[in-house]
């Protein structure tokens, strides 16, 4: 007779054989089995998180830094109702998770037990696709299944709810054949007549403009390296979402750096105005598009995408390529190397004026904003921040509001996987505990998240992970006391009425830190900031950095609502410029 | 106009809405109906009908039948986010319109009355194969099969003929010819 295994140690088997390594987590009654068999599973660590959101988050940074899926394991009930919040996060931003959910006992479900709830109900429409399992026999099989839908075609997350006695049930383990075929849904669509297509447009295109997501870094990082043969191919310009940051060198003069309601002039310029649009592994979110009538007005558009319905969901595209984009670029550079030769030349004088032009814009310099010797700027710590860690390899993550767009705008990537910001949800609270997760990927590299004081105490606990793990994350709060982005748009578009948007007692986060049993510093004034941002990059140790910034600064230029992207807002120097002259200029 | 207050865009012209008849093949699993369903319900689509039961005893398929009201972009949105769903095997489309494909859907009507008068709603409805499935001498069970307007139709005509309770199904599609959906 065949050895029988509890459907723990299962759980074990198949996560082994999914070659896991961490697993993000916290116990309770309904996983209890599950934990038991843990000790017995050397390679695999398990990092205690304080709450289950930060585990959600954590798998997230961990998974989006290294491309591995991030597994996370919680209990019933308020464990699996905590971790919605990162399931959804992960499901808008594409990130591949495997939730691993303890349940009430099969006897028990429906019976409102202690610590139950309908945990695949509530997360059906925040997973690609979840389990309930009832049978010990459909154990292995979903567990493998499950990892093979968060990590192929558009990557998700996904949940396996395990009730108790199922943890406890025993039966046989058949261990996976190697060379099994794994049937994937969304494979390649696209055939050589596409590609031919996209290259007859691109040969005609006198105004073309790259727009490239983060389909391209989920691609993987051979994606990033076609990427950037294929533009300095084309000699055409490239512009990225936020997700897409580092899939295309930062600082290369053909990137016109971020697009959309807070990117840059001359990037929202040339995409209103060009007549090629190629969006590759981007999804059209309405923060790019601005008002969708006069998105692109002029523009054939192509779009290559992985997921069949991101397709003419929001805009209508002449070109559509389904496929994994490291294979759609690979055809496009072989076939644009095989019928022209001189591409690289001919393509450039062809598109020299549109360079002009483009040029043009970039004298804007849209970025800019007025320095003080007296406060710090936000842009300028973020600036030093970038100038102080460019030579080593930085991860940075993000909270959400104005410090995430500053970061955005301001800190330059040269590698993908090396920026994890929520997007799509934008849930404030994401930033520290992706940061535990991408540290654990990368030991031993500089990993900073880029926060705002509201963001940050929204999932604080979690240094407490940090400091346990000796994880030494970098906190970088760019502090203004206010919800920065609430109070940008409550001061444009709701009469400066700062409804609730100004934290009152706030923490003395150098106290916090320091309690935490990590260190506090305390930036207050622009001629201390280089210093400061040195002795926290030399400490081996979990850091919370307090930079106090001005508290009115805004977050320009912006795309206001409603409007097409070249109506853009400038920031206050131009305003002025353009206003008052002379009295403006004696403010700079 | 005032200005927006909003940080959204606002929303943009539509297009005219299409009826569509859409037939999903789903694994006959627990929780199937609901991450259909819930699609429509969290995208916001329209559902006018829902015929769902087993047609595959030995490969647990079933089949979904949905009729849905949308703008042209929203039906090719939920076939496509439709074929997304990790149980659906395949899914089509018709137009309601589509001469090539059959759609019925089926009521149960009961009547109170007596002998001649079920034979005045037996001649009403003669166009819709009625069947008589259960008579007593002061009432009737009638069936009848017909396209929803003539259901709709039929209901408010014989409502003068006794009609107490109605019963009806949504529509199930099957396409004409020899040829099958693949």
């Amino acid at each position: 007779m065949p050895k029988l295994y509890t459907g723990a140690e299962i759980v074990f088997k198949c996560l082994e054989e999914e070659k896991v390594n961490h697993i993000f987590g916290y116990p309770g009654g309904a996983v209890l089995p599950i934990y038991d068999e843990l000790k017995n599973h050397i390679t695999i660590k398990h990092i205690l998180v304080r709450h289950e959101q930060g585990a959600g988050h954590a798998a997230e940074g961990y998974a989006r830094s290294s491309g591995k899926p991030g597994v996370v394991l919680v209990t019933s009930g308020p464990g699996a109702t905590n971790v919605v919040t990162a399931l959804t996060d992960a499901y808008m931003d594409s990130v591949p998770l495997v939730c691993i959910s303890g349940q009430v006992p099969t006897h028990l479900i429906g019976t409102d037990a202690f610590q139950e709830c309908d945990t695949t109900g509530i997360t059906r429409p925040c997973t690609k696709h979840n389990w309930l399992v009832k049978d010990i026999k459909d154990l292995q099989r979903i567990m493998h299944e499950a990892f093979k839908v968060a990590t192929t075609g558009r990557p998700g997350p996904v949940l396996v709810d395990i009730p108790k006695d199922i943890q406890f049930a025993k039966t046989k383990y058949v261990y996976l054949k190697k060379e099994k075929k794994i049937e994937i849904k969304n494979k390649n669509r696209f055939n050589q007549k596409d590609i031919d297509q996209l290259i007859e447009l691109m040969n005609k295109a006198s105004k073309p403009i790259f727009y490239t997501g983060g389909g391209v870094v989920n691609s993987g990082p051979k994606a990033s390296e076609l990427l950037r043969e294929l533009v300095a191919l084309t000699g055409f310009p490239i512009t990225s979402t936020l997700q897409g940051l580092g899939s295309y060198p930062g600082n290369d003069n053909q990137f016109l750096g971020m697009l959309g309601m807070h990117g840059t002039y001359e990037a929202n310029n040339a995409m209103h105005d060009c007549d090629l649009l190629i969006n590759i592994g981007a999804r059209f979110d309405d923060r790019i598009t601005g008002k969708i009538d006069e998105f692109s007005p002029k523009s054939k558009k192509v779009h290559i995408d992985i997921d069949p319905s991101s397709i003419n969901k929001i805009i209508k595209v002449d070109l559509a390529i389904v496929g994994d984009v490291t294979d759609v670029i690979k055809s496009t550079t072989k076939t644009l190397k095989k019928k022209n030769i001189n591409l690289e030349k001919s393509n450039k004088q062809k598109i020299s004026k549109w360079w002009q032009q483009i040029e043009k814009w970039r004298t804007k310099q849209s970025l800019n904003f007025i320095n003080s010797d007296k406060i710090i700027k936000p842009q300028h710590a973020v600036q030093r921040l970038y100038e102080l860690t460019k030579d080593q390899d930085t991860f940075i993550t993000t909270e959400v509001g104005q410090h995430q767009m500053w970061a955005a705008q301001h800190y330059k990537f040269n590698k993908p996987n090396r920026w994890m910001t929520s997007g799509g949800l934008g849930t404030m609270g994401y930033g520290l505990p992706a940061a535990i997760g991408v540290q654990v990927a990368n030991p031993k590299k500089l990993v900073v998240d880029v926060a705002g004081e509201a963001s940050i105490l929204m999932t604080m606990q979690e240094i407490s992970t940090a400091i346990q793990y000796n994880l030494p994350i970098k906190i970088f709060i760019l502090n203004n006391q206010y919800m920065g982005m609430v109070r940008q748009w409550q001061e444009l578009l709701h009469e400066k009425n700062y409804s609730e948007s100004y934290s009152e007692a706030l923490p003395d986060f150098v106290k916090l830190a320091e309690a935490y049993g990590c260190v506090g510093i305390r930036a207050e004034n622009p001629d201390e900031l280089d210093e400061k941002i040195e002795e926290m990059i030399s400490i081996d140790k979990p850091v919370i950095f307090d930079c106090h910034v001005d508290q009115a600064e805004n977050c320009f230029p912006m795309i206001p609502s409603g409007k097409p992207h070249n109506q853009m807002l400038l920031g206050p120097k131009d305003q002025e410029e353009n206003k008052i002259t002379g009295k403006g200029k004696a403010l700079v | 106009m005032p200005k927006s207050k909003s940080a959204y865009s606002a929303p943009t012209k539509q297009s005219k809405l299409e009826t569509h008849i859409i037939v999903v093949w789903v694994d006959n699993e627990a929780s199937v109906l609901s991450r259909v369903v819930g699609l429509f319900s969290g995208r916001g689509y329209n559902i006018e009908s829902l015929a769902v039961a087993e047609v595959d005893q030995k490969n647990n398929l079933s089949r979904i039948t949905i009729v849905t009201t949308g703008t042209p972009e929203v039906i090719e949105q939920i076939v496509l986010q439709l074929k997304k769903l990790v149980p659906v095997h395949k899914v089509a489309n018709f137009k309601r319109e589509d001469k090539n494909v059959i759609f019925k859907e089926m009521a149960l009507l009961k009547f109170l009355g007596n002998n001649t008068k079920i034979k005045k709603v037996l001649n009403t409805c003669k166009k819709y194969n009625p069947v008589i499935l259960d008579q007593s001498t002061k009432s009737a069970v009638i069936q009848i099969t017909a396209l929803r307007r003539e259901i709709d139709n039929m209901t408010k005509k014989l409502k003068s003929l006794g009609l107490i309770s109605v019963s009806r199904t949504g529509a199930v599609a099957m396409t004409r010819g020899a040829k099958i959906f693949n």
